[in-house]
């Protein structure tokens, strides 16, 4: 076992692709020179050098074509977007040439192509800087959208999805950079299923991402208030773990999920739709979420911190539902 | 054939003219066979620019890359793909060159290394140049050849990309087909430098513009293209001059060109300007001509009959090529 945060153990994943296979190569707007926009890759340029970890322009739909190019030609590329509003830039690549060329090959061509992109809110960067877009992504057949939410699973992840012949997004909440924990470097992980994170038989919670920890806080709470709380970390956006979910409901009989992305036409809505339609007659109470506000995430902290999901926001939604 | 200097002995005259008279016979075919319905969706048709993919094509070898945009059937043809497959593609059936699933706008090939049938203008540019990013990482030889419109140079991702290859050195010919309307807009009235070669020597890219009408200078250009890219000399741009004498797609009236205009460019069209000029310097003989139309036309029919006879994917299998299919 290892203690270390979520930004390290992302560099080490990349770190051991890049000596494992050589066809592995970082691309993105400062990863290299500056030491990534968030340091996940600083020391890896002096380590690899500029051919494989390639600093480019600021120009994010020719160098995410170009990753999948590169993948088309042979490589494993990890492409990185600073942020996912900047990720809107590459949409056109992402969604009608990485998700569509197996399709529209017929099954000739795959693009093994892996995107970091960091997202979410909470550092008061304003409404360009801050939003939970992963829920679009998901949106999309042909893409693969991962929500690491632990540093076991930043470290973990990866592999999988570099080896999978298909385009893999990985959505790194950017406060989660800095957190620390111990973990088995050596733990092969999937990138199929949820994870319950903490088992309970009144409520599911279910979350992903960058509301994780605070839903196992208010997990916590609620438990000291007698509500035995399970927590199911989703992990894997698209394509969804229905299994486990509909497990966990078909146990409590209640959920509350919690999403950072907007409520309309959210993930959230999509996860309560597949409840609905796999366990309606199994469900105690309604269906309830907490999600960010329906507005641009404002610059002032006491505003950005209202839009956001809270611990307190989720407890008290959370005994809505358990009616009490 | 290899080397700089294009060989115009008779063999290869006759290469140049069966090449550019697939294109022209086919894709008449294919707009008839869009009347009788056995094609739908979007059809766009390259009658008039034969001579750019007929001419490029001649300059690669098999691990080379092409990729192409939405109006590609002549590319598909040149660079080696079963006319019997790409039909079946366009009638939507099983054995087409992309499983029925892409239609006219996406032909693919793994076999002759054609990556679309990119129906997003502009969209293919960013992929070309990572197909060479990959062989120049790989330390392989082959290069990548991107064909787009002039209405692509409008695109950011025009930009991006001739920048990011010019930045890395990357073995990509680029080479735009500037027929002069992107759709119904013309060139004029959509940039405000309409020089297109001067856009590509901006990013400090070697450019040659070319009339591309004319075959055998559309070879030439893309032959010294070519040994300078094979040379790691970086990548290079083609403008090519061209017109389309058919609408832009089946469903356009033309309201944006005058009839004259479109006429006087068609005795500028490419297969008997090369025709006349090769019969007249003695390399072809009016029976080489007839003997060649025989071929093309007994190849027609046959790609026709082929996809007639194709076989339509069950509808079971919907879901197919969304993933990979054998994942856990």
């Amino acid at each position: 076992m290892t203690t270390m945060t979520y930004r390290d153990a992302m560099r080490a994943a990349i770190r051991e692709a890049m000596l494992a296979d050589e066809r592995v190569f970082l691309m993105g707007e400062d990863v290299g020179h500056y030491g990534g926009c968030y340091a996940v890759s600083k020391g890896l340029l002096e380590e690899f050098g500029p051919e494989r970890i390639r600093d480019t322009p600021l120009s994010e739909s020719a160098f995410t074509g170009a990753g999948i190019g590169a993948a088309l030609g042979g490589l494993r590329p990890i492409v990185e977007l600073m942020t996912c509003n900047f990720a809107l830039l590459a949409l056109d690549q992402i969604m009608n040439t990485a998700a569509t060329l197996r399709h529209m090959s017929g099954g000739q061509f795959t693009v093994p192509l892996v995107i970091r992109l960091a997202t979410g809110g909470g550092r008061q960067l304003a409404a360009q800087h801050s939003h939970s877009l992963e829920g679009w992504f998901a949106h999309i057949p042909g893409l693969r959208v991962l929500a690491p939410a632990t540093v076991q699973d930043a470290r973990g992840m990866l592999a999988p999805a570099l080896a999978d012949p298909d385009p893999v997004l990985i959505f790194e909440n950017a406060l989660l950079y800095n957190e620390a924990a111990e973990i088995d470097e050596g733990q092969v992980l999937d990138i199929d299923r949820a994870a319950i994170r903490r088992p309970g038989s009144d409520l599911s919670l279910i979350t992903y991402g960058g509301s994780l920890g605070k839903t196992m806080v208010a997990a916590e709470q609620l438990d000291a208030l007698g509500i035995s709380v399970e927590v199911i970390d989703l992990r894997v956006l698209r394509p969804l773990d229905e299994g486990t979910i509909l497990a966990s409901l078909g146990k409590t009989r209640r959920a509350l999920i919690v999403d950072e992305g907007w409520r309309s036409g959210g993930i959230s809505a999509e996860i309560m739709a597949r409840i609905i339609e796999g366990a309606f007659w199994q469900l105690d109470a309604p269906l309830a979420r907490v999600c960010s506000a329906e507005v641009p995430i404002p610059y002032p902290r006491h505003l950005e911190e209202a839009a956001l999901p809270s611990i307190a926001g989720i407890v008290a939604a959370a005994r809505q539902v358990m009616g009490r | 054939m290899s080397g700089v200097k294009v060989r115009l002995d008779a063999p290869h005259c006759r290469e140049l003219l069966r090449q550019m008279l697939r294109i022209r016979r086919f894709e008449e075919k294919c707009a008839e066979l869009y009347t009788k319905e056995k094609i739908r969706g979007f059809l766009h048709l390259y009658i008039g620019e034969e001579a750019i993919a007929t001419g490029v094509m001649q300059a690669l070898e098999p691990q080379d890359a092409v990729v192409a945009t939405y109006r590609e059937h002549g590319h598909a043809l040149a660079r080696g793909i079963d006319p019997r497959a790409i039909m079946a593609e366009m009638f939507g059936k099983r054995e087409g060159c992309s499983g029925g699933r892409g239609g006219s706008m996406h032909l693919f090939d793994a076999a002759t290394r054609f990556y679309g049938g990119n129906a997003i203008v502009g969209g293919g540019l960013p992929l070309a140049v990572g197909l060479a990013l990959a062989e120049q990482m790989q330390g392989r030889t082959g290069l990548t050849v991107c064909f787009f419109g002039e209405g692509a140079v409008a695109e950011g991702e025009f930009h991006e990309s001739l920048n990011l290859a010019a930045l890395w050195r990357l073995p990509v010919l680029f080479v735009c087909e500037n027929n002069l309307y992107a759709m119904g807009t013309a060139l004029a009235i959509s940039e405000a430098e309409t020089d297109i070669a001067r856009k590509a020597e901006s990013y400090r890219i070697l450019a040659e513009a070319v009339d591309g009408m004319d075959v055998v200078a559309v070879e030439a250009a893309t032959r010294r293209a070519v040994a300078a890219l094979r040379a790691g000399e970086g990548p290079r741009f083609l403008e090519c001059r061209t017109y389309r004498f058919r609408a832009h797609s089946m469903y356009d009236p033309q309201l944006y060109r005058a009839k004259a205009e479109v006429e006087d460019w068609m005795h500028h069209d490419p297969i008997p300007r090369f025709r006349d000029w090769a019969i007249a310097a003695g390399e072809l003989h009016e029976a080489d001509v007839a003997t060649i139309e025989a071929e093309v036309a007994d190849e027609v029919a046959a790609a026709i009959a082929f996809a007639e006879a194709g076989t339509l994917e069950a509808v079971e299998d919907l879901l197919r090529h969304v993933g990979a299919e054998a994942r856990a």
